[in-house]
């Protein structure tokens, strides 16, 4: 299939309806509308389900109730709305149902703005909700890479009954660039759905899906069923992309839109001289830290890079326990950090590690530098 | 041979479970009315002949255990969602019989979004609606439902209308949307008004089952526990401290459902 012209948010649309999705329920906010609006047309000219629901949390409830059924079901919102979502995402993992979300990410707190941001990170992977779990949540840094994830998002969910969170940004929702369509796969058949799905109680025990677990014991069962899986999650998943480490000295560590700013930065880098890698997760849960532990040992020191303040460098941080000096570089409230000025911010961490090798206060300094280079 | 079994095979079984009920011993206070209307539904399920084709969306509330006591394939939605989930689940399944069962907090304060849309849009839902004008599962607080005057554990000089508004009539309220086709008022405090609730609910299913849009039956239900009387002074306070407040009634009979017999 040829490539084509795609608009970010109607790339994932299309390579949801591609992948199989059977119902889309969602709510309008900038910046992912384009994504409902998609839907709205593409879903009923192909007898799918589409529904604009009266609230992201009506949304992700509907989701919820589809998803129980067996069907593929997602949403989309942008920042605000997943704040919504957040209790329908709580019952969704304790229960266990396969779910698909994109979170077209936009500049908060509150309100914030309508800019491109990465500023919750925090929230898909550590707090989409109460209780403990951690949806899969997957970073793409172009449109070729959103449509590859979404393709796959509703098999990667049904295999772990999980939820499995797309996390762009506004500016990878918004931009257009050529991407190639996978081919549409078949809806799943009534054999194909889990056996666990809620469909009607016929020849066999009626199904429930639950997150009550009254029973102190019981609830720890399922919580300790909930950690092995993620534990398995994180053994199984792990993605990222790394660019120019063989020969490495100073590594760029950046995701989805700066990520691929950082590919930009790295030619210029190596272009002066400087032995630049870059290491981009794709997968923010499970982080990749294993290998980002291995750069750890070979590399000078690390320059993060994110669209707000300072995030994933604590699971940066995690990773490389102090093996060598981790250094920030954010820009928050829409701002989309520059080519030159993460460039700037790389040479600091070249001045600075020779400094710092002087001298033992090193191990784990990650100084922030947040809107220094203005 | 136990003694059941004898009975029914001497053909003398006049009153048994339904099948839409399982065995498990449910756990509602003495005088409670939601056992009441558990098993109304599971009847009228039964005499359909719909086990096998309903999904039950159940509550956060009292009713919160009531998949272990319908013999359906169940989902616990979050406190209100409900109708939500419902949504969902006919949308992707319209072949099958999905109903809610609520209580008041769920459906007039927390949920009121998700009924009220899920009614506007004329979902192809049933929702059974259980009114004790209490939360009772946190033990007997105010709900949009209280009577204006009632002592609850959040109202504890009775409920004052200048501070806490008055008592929501839910059917009412939707009785005006246009989705809706069939809501009506309904109680379980005798044989007569028990036996006028079952043939709502049958009707509720009808509805549903003809695609006519969201049918919902409110239940003015009993909570002794929470209103401190026995059970057969709850019984009577609903009929005559409820339902002059909540008039039983038909506030919505579309004419598709009205020919429906």
């Amino acid at each position: 299939m040829a490539r084509e012209l795609w608009e970010g948010n109607q790339a994932i649309a299309e390579a949801a309806v591609r992948g199989g999705v059977e119902a889309f329920f969602g709510y309008p906010i900038t910046p992912q509308t384009e994504l409902l609006e998609y839907m709205s047309a593409r879903m009923l000219d192909l007898g799918r389900v589409f529904l604009q629901a009266e609230s992201e949390v009506a949304a992700i409830n509907m989701v919820y109730g589809a998803a129980s059924g067996g069907a593929r079901a997602m949403s989309s919102s942008s920042s605000p709305g997943i704040s919504l979502m957040q209790e329908g995402l709580s019952y969704i993992a304790a229960s266990e149902v396969p779910v698909v979300l994109v979170d077209i990410m936009r500049g908060g707190p509150g309100l914030g703005n309508i800019q491109p941001s990465q500023s919750d990170y925090f929230q898909m992977t550590r707090s989409a909700g109460h209780g403990d779990f951690h949806p899969i949540v997957l970073a793409p840094a172009t449109i070729q890479e959103a449509v590859d994830i979404v393709y796959d998002a509703f098999p990667l969910s049904e295999k772990y009954r999980t939820i499995v969170i797309v996390a762009a940004d506004g500016s990878l929702g918004q931009m257009m660039e050529p991407a190639e369509m996978p081919p549409m796969r078949p809806l799943l058949s009534e054999e194909e759905r889990g056996a666990w799905a809620v469909r009607g109680a016929r020849g066999r025990e009626h199904n429930i899906i639950t997150s009550l677990y009254l029973k102190e014991s019981e609830l720890e069962a399922l919580n300790q069923r909930l950690q092995a899986k993620l534990r398995l999650i994180e053994e199984n998943e792990q993605r990222w992309e790394e660019i120019e480490t063989a020969d490495a000295e100073y590594l760029l560590v950046a995701f989805g839109t700066v990520g691929r700013t950082c590919k930009s930065v790295l030619r210029e880098a190596r272009a002066e001289g400087i032995r630049a890698g870059l290491f981009r997760p794709i997968s923010l849960w499970p982080f990749p830290w294993q290998r980002l532990r291995a750069l750890a040992k070979q590399v000078r020191a690390m320059l993060v890079v994110e669209m707000n303040t300072g995030q994933m460098l604590q699971d940066v941080q995690l990773a490389v326990m102090g093996q060598c000096p981790v250094e920030f570089y954010g820009r928050t409230g829409g701002v989309v950090p520059l080519p030159d000025e993460i460039l700037e911010a790389l040479h600091a961490v070249d001045v600075n590690v020779d400094v710092a090798f002087a001298g033992p206060a090193v191990a784990g300094a990650a100084e922030m530098r947040v809107g220094r280079h203005e | 041979m136990n003694d059941q079994q004898a009975i029914i095979e001497q053909g003398r079984l006049i009153y048994g479970r339904p099948e839409a009920l399982t065995d498990a011993p449910m756990h509602y206070c003495p005088g409670c009315t939601h056992g009441i209307i558990h098993r109304l539904i599971a009847e009228a399920i039964d005499e359909l002949g719909l086990r096998e084709k309903t999904l039950m969306v159940a509550p956060v509330g009292c009713s919160v255990l009531m998949y272990y006591y319908m013999n359906l394939d169940s989902v616990e939605a979050a406190h209100g969602r409900a109708p939500a989930m419902a949504t969902g689940l006919k949308r992707t399944q319209p072949d099958k019989v999905v109903f809610t069962y609520q209580g008041d907090g769920d459906l007039a304060s927390i949920g009121a979004a998700e009924i009220l849309h899920a009614a506007n849009r004329g979902e192809n839902i049933s929702v059974f609606f259980v009114n004790n004008t209490v939360y009772g599962m946190t033990s007997g607080q105010m709900a949009p439902t209280t009577l204006p005057g009632q002592v609850t554990t959040s109202t504890p000089y009775g409920r004052d209308v200048e501070i806490h508004g008055y008592p929501m009539r839910m059917a009412e309220i939707i009785a005006g949307l246009p989705g809706a086709s069939y809501v009506v008022r309904r109680s379980v405090y005798d044989p007569r008004t028990i036996r006028q609730a079952k043939k709502a609910i049958l009707t509720a299913f009808k509805a549903q089952l003809a695609g006519l849009g969201l049918s919902m039956v409110e239940f003015l239900s009993s909570c002794p526990t929470n209103w401190h009387l026995s059970p057969a002074d709850a019984l009577s306070y609903i009929r005559d401290k409820m339902v002059p407040y909540f008039p039983l009634g038909d506030f919505k009979v579309m004419d598709a459902v009205a020919a429906l017999g």
